[in-house]
């Protein structure tokens, strides 16, 4: 069988790759279209390396089948920053050295940002519940969980 | 990367209608797999557990994707994601025992796809979604070859791993009968953990009460203590006609405690399995009633 022919927007721009079925969504970014941003943790949907919103909706890029993607609209990591501008999620990072190696990073970032689109205003409870598929092995978590509250405050106007 | 080395080209379908997909899973040459969330299959892909020729994607079949209402009570497309059906505020105020198992699969991102329809059809004695499905007496709508059939929920799991179903079919969308004033359900899981796991053992029970606050029917389901989930009539029938006074919870309790036939291994023993399947239930009964009291 021919691969597949896929047509989708990818943060906003028109997108085209080629793929057999059982690739995955991650495997189509990262090694057809080059987008490396989004990580491949445990390929299981445990860590949340890979999350991307698919059609708005958080998802584990390594459970999604490339081929689903045709029609689809997909946001990555690579789309978060506007141009040079970091994203205030990015910028709290940063600030509260959130991250130690920085694979587990990219899924923080765009899950949390998810979060914040649909809850400003966060208490931390909510913020650690909802990054609890999201997993990291070097931080501890505290310094996550402060960055996305101070990013929350940040974007309030707080 | 793909899934390992010596797989055969798997073919892909995208039907835009029930009867279309029938006719695409009775065509297939070789195994055929149907695909809604994709949450259990790509794990199962990727392991090499399965080796289907053809994948059947159903989500972009309208009736598979939409929550409706029927005859006062809900019809659920079997492919509705739990962040989809979370986010219905009039399913969330009549079934939230229902919400509750299928909210506790996974993490966020797992919710984004999850479905009802897979998670029943994958078979799993410890699926969250099913005992609350099986509690409010939910049937589900099945297509095939031979037409389109209802069944009982409780009916569609033949063992881990294994359905009911026959070859060709697949199941729809799931019906949620129309609740009564005073009813309320509930569901409660054990694990050792706060989020993230899978049920030792899980109990979901519905109940409805007369004006007087009498228990007129009374559904109690148990997951994770048996090849499936069971629905665990004598327990129903010890709640009907009392107030749920503790004679009567604890009667129930023991019903629960006598359908249990779980495995033993390091998430859980027999005895405990057993045990915690009593206290659960009489926890999500008394969850229930408050419900139906609001």
């Amino acid at each position: 069988m021919a691969k597949h022919h896929v047509s989708t927007t990818i943060n906003g721009d028109p997108a085209e790759f080629l793929c057999d079925t059982q690739q995955t969504l991650l495997d189509c970014l990262r090694d057809e279209l080059q987008m490396t941003g989004s990580k491949e943790g445990c390929a299981s949907g445990d860590c949340g390396a890979c999350s991307v919103m698919l059609n708005g909706r958080l998802v584990c890029a390594c459970l999604v089948l490339g081929v689903e993607a045709d029609g689809a609209t997909i946001d990555t990591i690579e789309g978060v920053a506007q141009g040079d501008e970091l994203h205030p999620l990015q910028k709290h990072f940063l600030d509260e050295a959130a991250l130690q190696c920085g694979v587990c990073t990219p899924g923080f970032i765009v899950a949390a940002k998810a979060l914040l689109e649909e809850n400003p205003d966060p208490t931390e409870t909510e913020v650690r519940y909802w990054l609890a598929g999201n997993l990291c092995r070097c931080t501890g978590y505290d310094k996550i969980i402060r960055a996305v509250m101070n990013a929350a405050a940040e974007m309030r106007g707080a | 990367m793909s899934f390992g080395g010596n797989v055969s080209e798997i073919q892909f379908a995208t039907p835009q209608t029930v009867k279309e997909a029938v006719k695409c899973l009775a065509g297939a040459k070789g195994r055929a797999k149907v695909l809604a969330g994709g949450t259990d299959l790509l794990v199962q892909l990727r392991a090499g557990m399965v080796r289907p020729a053809l994948i059947v994607d159903i989500k972009h079949i309208p009736e598979l994707s939409a929550v409706k209402r029927e005859d006062g009570g809900f019809r659920v497309g079997a492919a509705v994601s739990g962040a989809e059906l979370g986010a219905n505020k009039a399913f969330r105020k009549a079934w939230p025992g229902v919400l509750e198992g299928l909210e506790l699969i996974g993490s966020t991102q797992i919710q984004g796809r999850a479905s009802l329809g897979g998670n029943l059809c994958n078979g799993s004695p410890a699926a969250d979604s099913v005992p609350g499905l099986i509690a409010a007496g939910a049937t589900c709508k099945i297509a095939g070859p031979k037409g389109t059939r209802e069944a009982k929920v409780e009916d569609v799991v033949a063992g881990p791993g294994k359905t009911t179903l026959k070859p060709g079919e697949f199941v729809v969308s799931f019906f949620l009968p129309k609740r009564p004033k005073h009813a309320g359900d509930a569901y409660l899981r054990m694990i050792p953990r706060t989020e993230m796991d899978i049920a030792v053992v899980g109990a979901a029970v519905s109940l409805e009460f007369d004006a007087k606050g009498v228990c007129t029917d009374a559904r109690v389901s148990l997951g994770a203590v048996a090849p499936k989930a069971l629905l665990v009539k004598a327990a129903g029938k010890a709640l009907v006609g009392s107030k749920l006074d503790d004679d009567a919870l604890e009667a129930m309790a023991a019903a629960c405690r006598a359908a249990c036939n779980p495995i033993d291994d390091k998430r859980g023993t027999i005895e405990y399995r057993t045990k915690v399947a009593g206290v659960l239930a009489k926890r999500a009964a008394r969850i229930a009633l408050e419900r139906a009291q609001a």
